[in-house]
């Protein structure tokens, strides 16, 4: 961990989470002291107060807790799905199912988080994770 | 001093005048303008002056420092004065502070208004929402796209029928519901008849919510007077007394939201229960804030209308329609009578006129009781008032 950025460094963590997903890195944060882990980045944990949050890279696997198809035009890009995915390390995140049609998204289909890179900002997206699907339990 | 307590605060103020103007398409105003002609017509509902006026609540969704140019507009010089932005929640908010105030004698008569003119306005929802970006951002959920408010919504739909079984079907009957009580209130802007089948038909957004699963966009003002309980006994109009309220705020984003079928009413529900002394099953008319229609829905499990999960079933077969086992938005509510960007005003408004009995042809016989309901953002803060007659104190 010690190349990862900490919660001394000089920005906010909001510009830190940023910074590492436009070099293409998915990170979160844990509570050095009640080890739960925090997303979206907080300055302190909301769970106990503790300012002591180390920065840690997840699996990136979790599962689809909601989801929604947004209607949109065809030429104005289609349909897109807007989800929330609960990572296994027990946090939610707002982001999109990829690699699947908008409607085809469930809810309790594990997936699995990359970061996409546009104009050099990045962007956690999910697509489905089939292997793992037909193995849970 | 006067004694502030919770319990002694039950019954301590009421409602003397209340006032709507301009609701469904009012081109021309702006939103001071119909907030003002709201104001006034409260005011004189009220039978007290504009002079009398000594607290002012008020909010905005545009401007961030409101509460100067309505007292300037207005003329007043308060003494009270509270513009808490919780969205469309903080017309309800706004009472319990109010009651402390008038309880400690601060002020004296208190005025609550609002007025939006997002319907007809150059600056509507679009531009709000393009300017919201910038002044109130959501960095983890913007570079999705989400079609907000009503994406989040939509997604707490989605994991309701997920979890509970709910269908769209269940959703259009809140629709259609208040739309069949929206056809006996001649100031409610959608009043044609409208079948589960129209709902199910009309064009989807962000599903599940399909168009008629969202409130409408109106122009309109509301306004409401809060005096002592001594005082409002001398006035004009039978009083509508405050017997409790509570306001509770667990998050912003939708993402943040521990469980999307649990709302922060569930907490200010209960605690303007227990502010009252009463329950769901005392509650002789009942007003939700329905932004959505699944709304309606999460409101009747949290403030204990029904278990957790049952609300679909709850309003099938016109459950909540004229008629039904409860009624429930009888003005027709956001989705068929009027939403001009905020409706909780609205929503307690039209519980004072079923207690006054001055709703008409929707008038809901011999009700004493009455739950008020406020939500704001996206299922982010939630505001609970309990109202009722003499008999009820």
């Amino acid at each position: 961990m010690a190349q990862e950025p900490t919660m001394a460094a000089a920005n906010g963590v909001q510009a830190i989470h940023q910074a590492a997903l436009d070099e293409g890195r998915f990170l979160i944060q844990r509570c050095v002291t009640c080890s739960k882990h925090v997303y979206f980045p907080r300055e302190h944990c909301p769970h106990c107060g503790s300012v002591a949050l180390d920065w840690v890279a997840p699996s990136g696997q979790g599962t689809v807790y909601a989801m929604t198809t947004v209607r949109r035009k065809p030429d104005a890009g289609g349909d897109y799905n807007v989800s929330l995915v609960d990572l296994d390390e027990g946090v939610r995140l707002m982001s999109r199912v990829d690699g699947v049609a908008p409607l085809g998204v469930k809810i309790g289909q594990r997936v699995q988080a990359r970061v996409q890179l546009s104009e050099g900002r990045g962007m956690v997206l999910f697509a489905p994770l089939q292997a793992l699907e037909k193995t849970a339990p | 001093m006067s004694d502030t307590s919770l319990k002694a605060l039950r019954g301590s103020a009421a409602i003397a005048g209340v006032a709507t103007f301009g609701c469904g398409e009012t081109p021309g105003f702006t939103d001071m303008e119909l907030l003002a002609r709201a104001a006034v017509a409260a005011v004189a509902d009220a039978g007290l002056k504009m002079s009398d006026i000594d607290g002012v609540c008020t909010a905005s969704a545009s401007a961030t420092m409101w509460a100067m140019p309505v007292v300037e507009y207005l003329g007043l010089r308060p003494r009270y004065i509270d513009s808490t932005m919780l969205g469309g929640s903080s017309f309800i908010a706004h009472l319990l502070p109010a009651m402390y105030a008038l309880q400690a004698g601060q002020c004296k008569a208190v005025l609550v208004c609002y007025g939006s003119a997002q319907r007809s306005a150059q600056f509507g929802r679009r531009e709000i929402g393009a300017a919201r970006r910038w002044m109130d951002p959501q960095p983890y959920e913007a570079p999705y796209e989400p079609m907000q408010p009503l994406s989040s919504y939509a997604l707490a739909a989605s994991r309701h029928m997920f979890e509970f079984g709910t269908t769209r079907r269940q959703l259009a009957e809140v629709a259609v519901a208040a739309r069949q009580w929206a056809g006996l209130n001649p100031e409610a802007f959608m009043r044609e008849p409208m079948s589960i089948d129209d709902v199910l038909a009309a064009r989807m957004v962000s599903d599940p919510l399909s168009v008629r699963d969202c409130c409408l966009v109106t122009d309109g003002g509301g306004a409401y007077v809060l005096v002592r309980a001594d005082r409002a006994r001398d006035l004009p109009k039978k009083p509508v007394y405050v017997l409790g309220n509570a306001t509770a705020v667990w998050n912003r984003q939708i993402s943040s939201m521990h469980d999307l079928t649990v709302t922060a009413a569930s907490q200010s529900g209960r605690e303007a229960y227990a502010m009252a002394g009463l329950s769901a099953k005392d509650m002789g008319v009942v007003q939700l804030y329905d932004a959505f229609t699944i709304n309606t829905l999460l409101f009747l499990e949290d403030l204990g209308f029904c278990k957790k999960g049952e609300a679909g079933s709850f309003v099938e077969n016109g459950g909540i329609a004229p008629g039904g086992h409860l009624p429930v938005n009888t003005n027709g509510g956001g989705l068929s009578c009027v939403h001009p960007g905020m409706y909780g005003i609205f929503a307690l408004i039209e519980a004072v006129r079923q207690l006054r009995g001055d709703a008409g042809a929707r008038q809901v016989l011999g009700a004493v009781t009455a739950l008020a309901h406020g939500n704001g953002g996206t299922l982010s803060s939630q505001a609970t008032a309990i109202l009722g007659l003499e008999a009820a104190l």
